[in-house]
């Protein structure tokens, strides 16, 4: 059922531009609104999620068992698996969203042998997910071609380096073939494994379908059915110079697949890929484990009334010594 | 609001991307418009304009394949002229000035291609 629900949504999402723009020609609406609309939601929807983590206090250190705590000076510290320090704190950070080190350690359990439980590292989910972000990364760093002029010469060297096989003409990218990959094996893990479908909601499939028909939409239009790509980097250009203009003769694939763009852009702060920014508010990764080192005040304490024992031995001292009960001060 | 300073540095960052092509082409004073080119010398292309602008580089592909594997070297354009396939002799025939045509928009599109490794451009010849 999420399966079918996102298939149908994505299927809209292709269909919709496909007709409006190929049929009744809102090419305006598709190519200018809609991305300035997203953009727009985007960057509002992003900065307001982000304002509402950055209220929520989070006042205790929660130590991750993944390295030995800074204690005695003869038991050696693991700096970057429990770090003490900022500079600990940024090495971590660096380590997870650049390396996703906690999905890294990712086991799995599986009955072996008939009844024999058997825990092993299972890399594949961490390997598929490096590979998609990463290649994702350097598309969009690629698509900064059609966004700046002159073209920057960094922009040119990637393209070189991403094009260094020299296979087709265009010569075929390899993140485009890696990012296909990465996001199919995604995709059918989720539906091949029973237990993984089983947990696994629209909001799991759809981005991964959603990023999928970006990809090979514009897979689509740069090997296959190819289109007035100087007029593409009018439209755009004049999207980012805020004095937009709709060339004519852009086909109608390339409104597909600027308007999967747009939803991926309004989708994002409200679903589960805005980790981009979450991952920078995760208290298991951004704190610096120094419960024994430091005090950290709870910023919502205030002040309780207390009884202490020397009170309550103040209170009740003839009491208490004519009852011959050991007393603390005579 | 907690780290209300790293929080607002992050913001920032975050806005700084997202507007920096606004920014770097307004710093910049190249125009923003897409290159004019140069009018071809000739009336006929092998295929309108229109198809070529998607699809040069495919004719060219095939034509290289046809040319140097199965030495197919002659074609017969849409006016029933007979033609050679070739980069330097027949799409520069019309097309004369490298630099004004092909260039403008590879320029433009941040687009190198390999045909000028191994073809010579006419006029350096000249």
């Amino acid at each position: 059922m999420n399966l079918f629900f996102s298939l149908v949504v994505i299927a809209v999402l292709i269909v919709l531009p496909w007709v409006l723009v190929g049929a009744a020609g809102l090419d305006y609406l598709f190519g200018v609104i809609v991305p300035y609309v997203a953009l727009a939601v985007f960057v509002v929807g992003l900065i307001m999620r982000v304002l509402q983590w950055a209220r929520l206090p989070v006042p205790f250190r929660i130590p991750t068992t993944c390295g030995q705590q800074k204690s005695l000076p003869w038991i050696k510290p693991s700096k970057l698996e429990s770090p003490y320090s900022t500079w600990g704190v940024i090495g971590r950070m660096l380590l997870e969203v650049l390396f996703f080190r906690s999905l890294f350690r990712n086991t799995r359990s599986e009955l072996r042998d008939g009844a024999r439980l058997t825990y092993f590292a299972d890399k594949w989910l961490w390997a598929g997910g490096l590979a998609f972000h990463w290649t994702f990364l350097i598309v969009v760093a690629r698509h900064f071609r059609f966004f700046l002029e002159p073209v920057p010469w960094c922009v040119s060297v990637m393209e070189g380096l991403d094009s260094f096989f020299q296979v087709g003409l265009p010569i075929i990218y390899l993140t485009d073939v890696i990012i296909i990959a990465a996001l199919t094996y995604l995709f059918f893990r989720r539906v091949v494994n029973p237990r993984l479908r089983y947990i696994s909601l629209a909001g799991d499939y759809f981005p991964l379908l959603l990023l999928l028909g970006i990809a090979v939409s514009g897979v689509w239009m740069r090997y296959f059915d190819k289109t007035d790509v100087v007029g593409i980097k009018e439209l755009t250009m004049g999207l980012v110079t805020l004095s937009p203009v709709v060339p004519e003769g852009i086909s109608a694939l390339f409104f597909v697949h600027l308007f999967l763009v747009s939803a991926l852009l309004i989708y994002f702060p409200f679903s589960k890929l805005v980790h981009a920014g979450g991952v920078f508010f995760s208290p298991t990764r951004n704190l610096a484990n120094n419960n024994r080192v430091k005090r950290h005040i709870n910023p919502w304490d205030y002040p309780v009334k207390v009884h202490t024992y020397e009170e309550y031995e103040d209170e009740f001292r003839d009491v208490m010594k004519a009852a011959e009960m050991p007393l603390e001060k005579e | 609001m907690y780290d209300a300073g790293k929080v607002i540095l992050g913001i920032v960052v975050f806005l700084a991307l997202v507007t920096f092509p606004l920014w770097y082409n307004l710093a910049g004073d190249a125009s923003v418009a897409a290159p004019d080119l140069e009018k071809a010398e000739g009336t006929q292309c092998v295929e309108d304009a229109e198809w070529m602008r998607g699809h040069h580089m495919d004719l060219l592909d095939d034509w290289r394949d046809e040319v140097v594997r199965d030495g197919e070297r002659y074609f017969v354009g849409p006016d029933g002229q007979r033609m050679e396939k070739s980069l330097s002799n027949t799409c520069l025939s019309c097309h004369v000035n490298k630099d004004k045509f092909c260039d403008r928009c590879h320029n433009y599109m941040s687009v190198d291609p390999y045909c000028w490794d191994c073809h010579v451009i006419p006029k350096e010849v000249m």
